[in-house]
């Protein structure tokens, strides 16, 4: 078991030190996500009011098209000098090499949504210190996590992997984003926890569902 | 290495294997029997299926038929405890750019579970000479040196067959003149060793067999003995071309 955690680390930590000298991830994803808040929040000139669903759908806007950016280079650095070919002579389960890059995913996303969300917060004069819109972050990053880095695999074989990632990632990410948004909204609106208690429900289930799915079935998207 | 390997005196053994690429035709037939300790290398033009036999038997591409076992295991029964025992030096790294020489070795050397890694990554990088580049990034190092390092991956966990896919591929004459004496050193140990290259010279240097593949197909297999690379110029010549 700890010969696992060791592998899992050692994938993740390569990672992490390859992003913090190339900044290729969160670099691009921040900036994506940026923008799209600075130009969101001159198109709705409603500040006062925007506690409600268009600022939820703003947030988990920028947060998924951000998230499809990024997804992108997490097999990406693998395809340059045949790494992955590297990864795959090395004695370990697919799903190990799956659960390393899923962390480093994880935590660039939640990098990302910690710059993010204070900015989201400001722009839309809504209150800074909301812990429960921290935990559906959370949670909504892990299934993030959990399916871009599925379909990231999956993109980096075929030809148009800039394209093929958006048209994976959206169609099956949709119920943890409707989700997300359901559950922001009434936090950004200072609603009680029975509002939002369903939603994350929901999240956790798709959470589940897609890391139980992606392990199985990551050995046969990275195999020949 | 593992209780569950046997003491056998093949290391790698094939059996009618093919492979295709949709409809076309990579490798047909290919029986292979390779001893422990012994120094196999495949010659072919482009497009031979060199690297595809290769690749199949660092388990990286699965067979369309036939099967491969490395010392008495079916490659596919058991890839983990297979990927231990085996390396592939191609003409890619699989290095990092954006990570130092020490750092390479010591992610590689955690997924291999190396024992004393400290220890051996000093090994290595010194059998390559690259002592003073240990804490230097790949992507500053030469085609050469990234080379000498890749190579010290390669044997980081002490495999006993070694897999080099045209190890020469791309390097400048100085250079491939470093990794030769690297590889005549990898020779002197008692490593199984498959190698493909174009390159006659270094291929008879190095080999205790050789074989020439063509379409696919093994059409030539013989002991080197004192085989000139004059003469066997002559024999790939004729080999390849009867099969055009």
């Amino acid at each position: 078991m700890n010969e696992i955690f060791t592998r899992i680390f050692a994938i993740f930590w390569k990672d992490m030190l390859i992003e913090i000298r190339s900044k290729e991830f969160v670099f691009s994803v921040l900036v994506f996500a940026i923008l799209e808040l600075v130009i969101f929040s001159f198109a709705f000139s409603i500040r006062a009011n925007m506690a409600d669903m268009a600022a939820s759908g703003i947030l988990w806007v920028a947060l998924t098209f951000g998230g499809v950016i990024g997804f992108n280079r997490i097999f990406a650095v693998e395809k340059e000098n045949a790494r992955l070919e590297g990864l795959m002579l090395c004695p370990v389960d697919r799903s190990i090499i799956y659960w390393g890059k899923l962390a480093g995913s994880f935590i660039f996303m939640l990098a990302v949504a910690v710059v993010v969300t204070p900015i989201f917060l400001i722009l839309f004069n809504l209150p800074l210190l909301l812990p429960r819109l921290a935990l559906i972050i959370v949670l909504a990053i892990i299934g993030f996590a959990a399916v871009g880095t599925l379909f990231s695999a999956v993109a980096i074989n075929t030809r148009a992997r800039d394209i093929m990632l958006p048209i994976l990632f959206l169609p099956i990410i949709v119920p943890v984003i409707v989700a997300a948004v359901k559950a922001t909204a009434p936090v950004l609106a200072g609603k009680a926890w029975g509002d939002i208690l369903t939603w994350l429900q929901i999240i956790i289930a798709f959470d589940i569902i897609y890391l139980v799915v992606a392990t199985l079935v990551f050995e046969f998207v990275i195999e020949e | 290495m593992n209780e569950d390997i046997k003491a056998s005196s093949c290391a790698i053994e094939v059996r009618g294997l093919n492979k295709s690429f949709g409809e076309r035709l990579a490798l047909r037939s290919i029986d292979l029997r390779v001893s422990r300790g012994e120094h196999v290398v495949i010659f072919g033009p482009n497009g031979a299926g060199k690297t595809t036999l290769v690749k199949i038997l660092a388990t990286l591409v699965k067979p369309s038929s036939g099967s491969v076992q490395l010392d008495d295991i079916d490659i596919y029964d058991k890839p983990a405890q297979i990927r231990r025992r085996i390396s592939l030096v191609s003409h890619q790294t699989f290095l990092y750019d954006d990570l130092t020489v020490y750092e390479n070795l010591k992610f590689y050397g955690k997924m291999y579970d190396v024992p004393d890694l400290e220890q051996r990554i000093h090994e290595v990088i010194a059998w390559v000479q690259l002592e003073s580049r240990l804490h230097s990034r790949v992507d500053t190092l030469s085609h050469g040196l990234q080379r000498r390092v890749s190579i010290a991956r390669s044997v980081l966990h002490n495999p006993p067959i070694l897999l080099l896919d045209e190890p020469e591929a791309g390097l400048d004459p100085h250079a491939d003149a470093v990794i030769k004496d690297v590889l005549a050193s990898i020779n002197s140990g008692s490593r199984t060793i498959v190698m493909t290259t174009h390159n006659l010279e270094r291929g008879l240097e190095l080999g205790e067999r050789v074989i020439i593949l063509d379409r696919g197909k093994v059409v030539y297999q013989a002991a080197k003995h004192d085989i000139s690379v004059k003469d066997f110029r002559q024999i790939f010549d004729q080999h390849t071309r009867i099969s055009k």
